[in-house]
């Protein structure tokens, strides 16, 4: 019984979050900025420093990744005889759950737990309180652009994560292991379709964004302000973020590629 | 009759079980100084943040300049706190904006004001706290005095009618309080502000303060001028206002069956 009542009351507890959330997602975006200029100069600072200072990782692991695939690849298809089909799995793979899924497991550790640290330390020295004293809206200065950022970077990066991956497997493949070239890149074309491979892997990425990025702000603007309270706050964007990105990858995958 | 520019009628404020306020009435007069003292942990700063509706009272009313803050949409609350200005007790100042970007922030956000002339005040609002050479440092660069005295800058740069300090002489060092003391003073005779003081530092909030105001235990223990307040025989003013060590606030932090027993 008292089990039943725990769990009654850590549902409603999680329920009563999730909707606390989603109230601070909403005023987040739904606030209008008050002046356009400064709002655009805001996002592209924060596409900077979410985005552009993501990329070093973000290439560095997609090219060893598509090293990686390249070399078992072609390990097991070359006991078919079929080592040309490289292309065709390092394509599929990368494009349909390895791009949008490592990417966003990357972005929620480099990003998400760097916006978290940023805005709770910017709480624990009363800024965010500041700002509020001037009349300035917190949310819509701090974690608007920062939220917007977020969802924009992130499907780009995966992007980016695809092409280097591929490049890698590239140089695996055809440039080391000697597969040939035109095989290579023909059947990578033959088999992959915009709408089914490069979309759903656009639109996972986007979900993702928009959850990972939810989670960063929110923990750093509801922490404790405490250096405790902080790396707490850290510490669990990157564990939800994680967990929410692979439990979402799985019931987007069904969604997509379910149709047996 | 005094003036009143902030009304607190029955104010209630608990955090959980643990009442930090309870039916607590007072008024700030305007155009004053007026200095809230008391121990640590007695809720000067949540006094603070009530005011400034940053925090909702569980009961009682707040007026400031005759408007209930807590009832006012959040709209109008803003448009009511661009007539406040808070000096934190960290500064708060924004650490990715040099001095002088700190100071013309809340002009910029609230003011039509041109380029030239937002410049031309930010220089005005730091050559009143003596750092007109410092518009171009990072608040990184800035000692912890000069921090608070730019996050000062900051505060009038709108000149409220109403200013809030929360603790501003603590950590400074005898010079830099002896510089505060003396803006605090200056800017309120200069430009007419009500300016609220949250201290517990006696020394120096006595040489300023026109009226004084004691909390201790969730109620307001003593208020009146400053000597009127010196000359108090409560045997709790006294001990705060002398230091004592032990008197009606123990020195020993109360025994509860719980802690008996030392550590296990």
């Amino acid at each position: 019984m008292n089990l039943l009542v725990g769990l009654g009351a850590w549902f409603l507890n999680w329920l009563e979050a999730v909707g606390r959330a989603g109230i601070f997602l909403a005023q987040s975006v739904l606030r209008m900025p008050v002046r356009f200029r400064e709002s655009i100069r805001l996002l592209i600072q924060q596409l900077y420093a979410v985005g552009v200072l993501s990329l070093v990782i973000v290439v560095v692991s997609g090219a060893f990744i598509g090293m990686v695939l390249a070399l078992q690849g072609y390990s097991i298809l070359s006991k078919f005889g079929s080592e040309e089909a490289v292309g065709q799995l390092l394509a599929l793979s990368l494009l349909r759950e390895l791009a949008p899924v490592v990417t966003a497991l990357l972005f929620a550790g480099r990003a998400g737990s760097s916006l978290t640290a940023e805005i709770g330390l910017m709480k624990a020295t009363e800024q965010l309180s500041s700002y509020e004293m001037m009349g300035v809206d917190p949310l819509r200065r701090i974690i608007a652009p920062r939220f917007i950022a977020g969802v924009i970077c992130l499907p780009l990066l995966s992007i980016i994560f695809s092409a280097t991956g591929i490049i890698g497997g590239l140089l695996v493949s055809v440039g080391w292991l000697g597969v040939h070239d035109g095989a290579f890149w023909s059947l990578m074309q033959q088999s992959v379709y915009f709408d089914t491979d490069i979309m759903n892997g656009f639109i996972k990425a986007l979900c993702f964004s928009v959850v990972v990025t939810w989670i960063a702000v929110y923990q750093g603007y509801e922490c404790v302000p405490t250096s405790e309270g902080i790396g707490k706050a850290t510490t669990r964007t990157v564990v939800l973020g994680s967990l929410a990105i692979l439990a979402l990858d799985f019931v987007l995958t069904a969604a997509m590629f379910g149709d047996f | 009759m005094v003036d009143a520019y902030i009304e607190v009628h029955d104010l209630s404020f608990y955090r959980g079980d643990r009442a930090i306020y309870e039916n607590v009435s007072l008024t700030i007069p305007k155009g004053k100084v007026t200095a809230v003292m008391g121990p640590s942990g007695t809720g000067k700063t949540t006094l603070l943040r009530l005011i400034a509706a940053q925090l909702s009272p569980d009961q009682g009313r707040i007026l400031v300049a005759g408007e209930d803050v807590h009832r006012l949409s959040r709209k109008d609350l803003y448009k009511v706190r661009k007539k406040m200005g808070m000096l934190f007790q960290s500064g708060a100042l924004f650490s990715d904006m040099s001095v002088a970007e700190n100071i013309a922030f809340p002009l910029e956000e609230h003011t039509q004001l041109s380029r030239s002339k937002i410049e031309s005040i930010v220089l005005d609002k730091l050559h009143s706290v003596g750092l007109r050479g410092a518009a171009n440092l990072m608040p990184s660069e800035l000692s912890g005095g000069m921090a608070r005295r730019v996050a000062l800058a900051r505060a009038i740069a709108l000149d409220p009618d109403l200013v809030m300090y929360d603790e501003p002489f603590t950590g400074q060092d005898p010079i830099s309080k002896g510089v505060l003391v003396k803006l605090i003073r200056q800017l309120n005779d200069e430009a007419n502000i009500t300016s609220v003081l949250v201290s517990h530092d006696v020394e120096e909030s006595l040489s300023i303060a026109d009226h004084v105001c004691i909390l201790a235990g969730g109620h307001v223990i003593a208020e009146g001028s400053p000597e009127t307040i010196q000359a108090s025989t409560d045997p709790q003013v006294m001990q705060f206002l002398r230091g004592e060590p032990d008197g009606p606030v123990p020195f020993h932090y109360p025994e509860t069956s719980e802690s008996q027993g030392g550590p296990r």
